[in-house]
């Protein structure tokens, strides 16, 4: 949709959008070339310059069984926080959504730590389930629970999805309240006057109607957990024990960064900016057309 | 419902149970910073804080630990960073926006779509090219290139577009008839009506900039550039002898900015956030 009024001039307008287009080509588009036109070279056998080889990064890194199954380890990582992180903020949003006493105390104290950064949120769990130092975790071990994430690899796993989740849990539970409060007083009532109850008309009525809410937020928190976790996996465990915890952004940046392999960190870098450009079409798709019409 | 006649314990045990669940981490950090260290690395950690042990404080702040920047530059370098961040991608995406929405201009469509197209690509995707551009640029290591690149993306841009195109024509054709030029109009009128999304979106912003991570810790290996939360991450990954109650202290310090921003602007916070984003 276009405004009906607009002011005449395009040399105004043209300046007022050229800082942000300057800022978007030299740290977007061409950064973003530079990736595209990298992960098709690789160093020669000299180091002293690059040679073309086409789509042969790509096709190593799918043969690769590591690089397959850290795309796998992901995958399961982002559906495990994203779940944990939605069920829980839905199931404290429905309640906080009641007339009660000191609801809006609550929604205050459940909405603050969407300050925290997610470097922070593994520190702050370092100190619940470190084997030593942690509270939860000392506990652990002298109740006979061999508990150390940093020998083992599903206990590593376990404590970065915990942290993840427990940081995202705010912003999902801003979104279901706001989701509640936007469904129409008649609907809830005409429901209860049917005689729907409790859970039956949180399943037939109350999430059918978030859908949208739960979508949306399905897909920002895919892409939290598969991006923004990189603070909290790095901080908690660099990726390890092993690879247990090795999240493709944390590959990207240990081939990239660490190992120096220009080629192939830059082909994976193009996978996962392929990956982001699928997943926002598809919520474009599904979610509306808010940004063109 | 039932709760006018008793209380709804059920929704007050869910919600307590929530509250706590957050709280306890930060809590229990809180009172770890008023404790001993060694007792700390003993494991002998204790949910109450004793109130004559706050000496962690004045000397992370003046000194660091563990041979860290002190911690109130590293504080600065945040709020920096921050600042920088929140009120730069304000300043700019409000501009871009005015333009897109108030004015027909050659390659508009294009424009807008150029810049569309970043919604959603984060930094961690393009971590590698983006670091040799910097370096084309020679803003490795400086403090520039800590916030600059970060503001080019698309998301507010876009919040300011659906406002902008919300303003009703009746003010722009009053504005023209007064003979008030688009500048005028979007000093005087503009701005003033999106108050209350500006200050949404600089509290998400300024969280944003606040938690970096990844960004900071590619671009800037000079420790006097450290951040508050690459300073922490340094911290505990000390093998020995980790000082943790200093370490604690710090995560206080280092978590109060953000939180106070989101406590203090959480009206603004909360609508602006949920309107913008869907």
């Amino acid at each position: 949709m276009d405004r009906r009024t607009t002011f005449d001039g395009w040399l105004l307008p043209v300046l007022l959008v050229l800082p942000q287009l300057l800022l978007t080509g030299f740290f977007f588009y061409w950064p973003a070339g530079e990736a595209v036109w990298s992960s098709l070279t690789t160093q020669d056998a000299f180091g002293t310059g690059v040679v073309f080889v086409g789509l042969d990064n790509f096709s190593d890194l799918f043969g690769d069984p590591l690089y397959r199954q850290s795309a796998l380890l992901t995958v399961g990582f982002c559906l495990a926080v994203a779940g944990l992180a939605m069920g829980l903020a839905l199931a404290l949003a429905v309640f906080a959504d009641r007339e009660i006493r000191g609801k809006g105390t609550y929604r205050t104290l459940l909405i603050w730590p969407y300050a925290i950064a997610p470097a922070m949120s593994a520190v702050l769990f370092l100190f619940i389930l470190d084997p030593r130092v942690g509270l939860l975790g000392r506990w652990l071990n002298r109740h006979g629970v061999d508990w150390d994430y940093h020998l083992n690899g599903w206990q590593a796993l376990t404590m970065v999805v915990l942290a993840s989740a427990w940081k995202q849990v705010s912003y999902n539970f801003i979104f279901f309240l706001a989701g509640l409060q936007s469904i129409p007083r008649a609907v809830t009532e005409a429901a209860r006057m049917d005689g729907a109850k409790g859970w039956h008309r949180f399943r037939t009525m109350t999430f059918p109607l978030l859908a949208p809410t739960t979508f949306f937020l399905l897909v920002v928190n895919v892409v939290y957990a598969a991006f923004d976790t990189f603070g909290t996996i790095n901080a908690l465990t660099h990726g390890g024990p092993g690879k247990d915890t090795e999240t493709l952004v944390l590959k990207v940046f240990r081939d990239g960064v660490v190992n120096q392999d220009i080629g192939s960190s830059s082909a994976q870098s193009v996978i996962l900016m392929l990956g982001v450009i699928a997943i926002t079409a598809v919520q474009f798709r599904f979610m509306g057309k808010k940004v063109t019409e | 419902m039932t709760g006018q006649t008793k209380p709804d314990y059920l929704s007050h045990a869910v919600l307590a149970l929530g509250v706590f669940l957050f709280a306890l981490p930060v809590w229990l950090v809180l009172a770890g910073s008023t404790q001993d260290s060694d007792a700390i690395t003993r494991g002998e950690i204790s949910l109450i804080p004793h109130l004559s042990g706050l000496s962690s404080y004045p000397r992370v702040l003046t000194e660091g630990t563990m041979g860290t920047e002190p911690v109130w530059h590293m504080l600065l370098v945040s709020l920096g960073m921050a600042l920088c961040i929140a009120l730069g991608k304000i300043a700019i995406s409000i501009l871009s926006a005015y333009a897109v929405v108030f004015f027909r201009f050659p390659f508009r469509k294009i424009a807008f779509w150029s810049i569309f197209v970043t919604l959603m690509l984060p930094v961690e995707v393009r971590i590698i090219p983006t670091y040799s551009v910097m370096a084309t640029f020679g803003l490795i290591n400086t403090f520039t290139g800590l916030w600059v690149p970060l503001i080019a993306s698309a998301t507010a841009t876009l919040l300011f577009r659906q406002v902008f195109v919300a303003i009703p024509d009746e003010l722009v054709e009053a504005a023209r008839m007064d003979g008030a030029g688009p500048l005028r109009f979007l000093k005087d009128i503009v701005i003033p009506v999106s108050g209350a999304n500006i200050a949404a979106l600089f509290v998400i912003l300024f969280v944003y900039g606040w938690n970096q991570y990844l960004w900071p810790l590619l671009v800037a290996t000079d420790p006097g550039l450290d951040t508050i939360v690459i300073g922490l991450v340094k911290m505990i990954g000390v093998e020995t002898q980790t000082d943790w109650s200093a370490v604690m202290a710090t995560a206080v310090l280092a978590l109060l900015p953000p939180v106070a921003v989101v406590l203090l602007m959480q009206r603004w916070f909360v609508a602006g956030l949920t309107e913008g984003e869907k």
